[in-house]
């Protein structure tokens, strides 16, 4: 593929905090309109990496990334890039559902109104819902509160308040993991629909939802004496089904982590 | 292998038993401990002060004849000056605990800070007062007034507020913060629209406790100069003025029986006013809470 193919890139990212080193040398191609889901044991990077995306990692006083990430040819860690003005164009949904205290509306509206959207509102909050396949559960009970839904509709509200500011990359952190097999199925097609406009980079622990909805895996590590670093990217099928590093396999067949 | 003997566990349960109900009992011996003596009290200034509420006790100001004397100016000086206070210690408390919650959080600065503000608390309130007639009356130029001393208790009571709002503040989920700075919010927006709002609740309790505490207190009021004998009404922040402890130590301090009276109805109406005040302040804060929940 060719570079104006990946949307993200990463040089030689390494993350630390303090001095302790989470995420080691990670040279990683996200691709444009695609799912990329990043997996590996607990305690190997996965979330760090991916918060280095929308500069998440910032509001930790004490991590310190070193490298790049390209967004686009542009360096999101370059010395005139405002944190908050790329997190807009990188959305982020989180592993708990966590719509504010306010209105369903005022959920959605939340992003644009902050960002000075100064058009049609109502019309932004329906064509999010919409989008997250949200809309049909709540269009009669906009000004209800949004922590009256369900796990899984509050997660999807969540989906639609990212996409209210028209990113262009969507992050997910586990964004299953604290819901039921249905709502999780929900999500998992709903992502599948997104794609085709957005590019996707999914955190999961659940390996069969890697296998089922993403495009490409990149599996993180860590040993003994290293930590997040990257083991094996490429297509997940070729993953999931022949592997070229033994400890990718014997992760992915369950003999550890 | 050894085997306790069954009576032994039996003895030991029915002390346990024992113990639990003991304690149990204590409690309660506390809370009625502690109930009585505000029963006794409130008993006690019923029968001695309810007589002594009228219309023309609230509406007249100070007397040197008990039966002619009234607490008008007393009550309008406390409402302003708790008034002042309440805005003042709520301003600058909530706009310190954002400052040493959000943006100097985790530093050593905000350490240090946060410690020295919990035992400013502890300072006397007659310091507070010697301050207020240093700096507000003299080198301010206000004159003991109204102003002069809402500033005063405002002092007083800002590490109450600190402290309620900190912790206000801390207790909004870190989650609401990470998805709003993830909508692309500036650090000013995510205080603004979350941080504030959900902490508000928090924040109006603590304003409750300083105003509460600020209205009762007398000595700091002695001390910047407050009068004792006014027989006008505040009727602007210059003005001088007296406030209702200040009022009712004063009768007290009278050996006619006339004014022994007043001074229990004095300290009834404090008690109907702060009440009230309180009142007003849980049923907004409920009113806060309630909005969202699921």
């Amino acid at each position: 593929m060719l570079d104006q193919d990946f949307i993200l890139q990463t040089r030689g990212l390494s993350v630390y905090y303090d001095s302790k080193i989470a995420v080691t040398d990670v040279n990683l191609n996200v691709a444009r309109n695609r799912i990329t889901s990043i997996i590996g044991p607990s305690g190997c990077g996965k979330s760090t990496l991916l918060r280095c995306f929308n500069r998440m990692n910032d509001l930790i006083p004490s991590a310190r990334v070193e490298g790049q990430v390209l967004f686009d040819g542009l360096d999101l860690y370059g010395p005139d890039v405002d944190p908050t003005e790329i997190r807009y164009e990188i959305g982020m949904v989180f592993q708990r559902p966590n719509p504010f205290p306010k209105s369903i509306y005022d959920n959605v509206a939340f992003g644009p109104r902050i960002n000075g959207f100064k058009g049609d509102m109502d019309e932004v909050v329906e064509r999010s819902l919409v989008r997250a396949a949200l809309w049909d559960e709540v269009k009669d009970r906009l000004k209800a509160s949004a922590l009256s839904l369900s796990g899984g509709q509050q997660q999807r509200l969540c989906i639609a308040r990212a996409l209210a500011v028209e990113p262009r990359v969507i992050l997910m952190d586990e964004p299953c993991s604290a819901l039921d097999p249905f709502a999780t199925l929900a999500i998992e097609e709903l992502m599948r629909e997104l794609s085709e406009d957005y590019s996707i980079i999914i955190v999961t622990h659940n390996m069969q939802q890697a296998a089922r909805v993403s495009h490409y895996t990149a599996f993180l590590m860590l040993e003994e004496t290293r930590v997040g670093f990257l083991v094996e990217f490429g297509e997940s099928r070729k993953i999931f089904t022949n592997p070229e590093d033994e400890r990718t396999e014997a992760y992915i067949t369950g003999r550890f982590g | 292998m050894a085997v306790i003997p069954r009576t032994e566990f039996q003895r030991r349960r029915n002390r346990r038993k024992w113990l639990g109900r003991a304690f149990h009992g204590m409690c309660l011996l506390s809370v009625a401990i502690a109930l009585g003596m505000l029963a006794v009290l409130l008993i006690y200034l019923l029968i001695q002060g309810a007589t002594g509420i009228n219309w023309s006790f609230l509406t007249s100001f100070a007397s040197r004849h008990p039966d002619q004397a009234g607490i008008k100016a007393a009550i309008l000086g406390s409402i302003y000056v708790v008034l002042v206070a309440g805005v003042v210690s709520f301003t600058l408390g909530v706009a310190t605990a954002l400052y040493l919650e959000e943006y100097a959080a985790r530093s050593r600065f905000a350490k240090i800070a946060k410690i020295n503000i919990a035992n400013l608390a502890g300072v006397p309130s007659i310091v507070y007062g010697i301050l207020g007639l240093q700096i507000f009356v003299h080198n301010l130029h206000l004159g003991k007034s109204v102003l002069a001393g809402g500033f005063t208790l405002a002092l007083l009571v800002l590490p109450i507020v600190i402290v309620a709002a900190g912790e206000a503040v801390r207790a909004v989920p870190p989650s609401f913060r990470e998805g709003s700075y993830a909508l692309g919010a500036t650090r000013w927006q995510v205080i603004w629209h979350i941080v504030f709002p959900l902490a508000f609740p928090g924040i109006l309790t603590g304003v409750i406790l300083a105003v509460s505490r600020a209205i009762g207190e007398t000595a700091p009021l002695i001390a910047m100069g407050a009068l004792t004998f006014v027989p006008f009404s505040p009727d602007s922040p210059l003005s001088r003025f007296t406030v209702l402890p200040i009022q009712i130590f004063n009768w007290t301090s009278r050996p006619q029986e006339g004014f022994q009276e007043a001074a229990a109805a004095g300290i009834i109406v404090l008690l109907v006013i702060l009440l009230i005040m309180n009142a007003g302040a849980v049923i907004l804060r409920n009113h806060f809470q309630n909005k969202w929940e699921g």
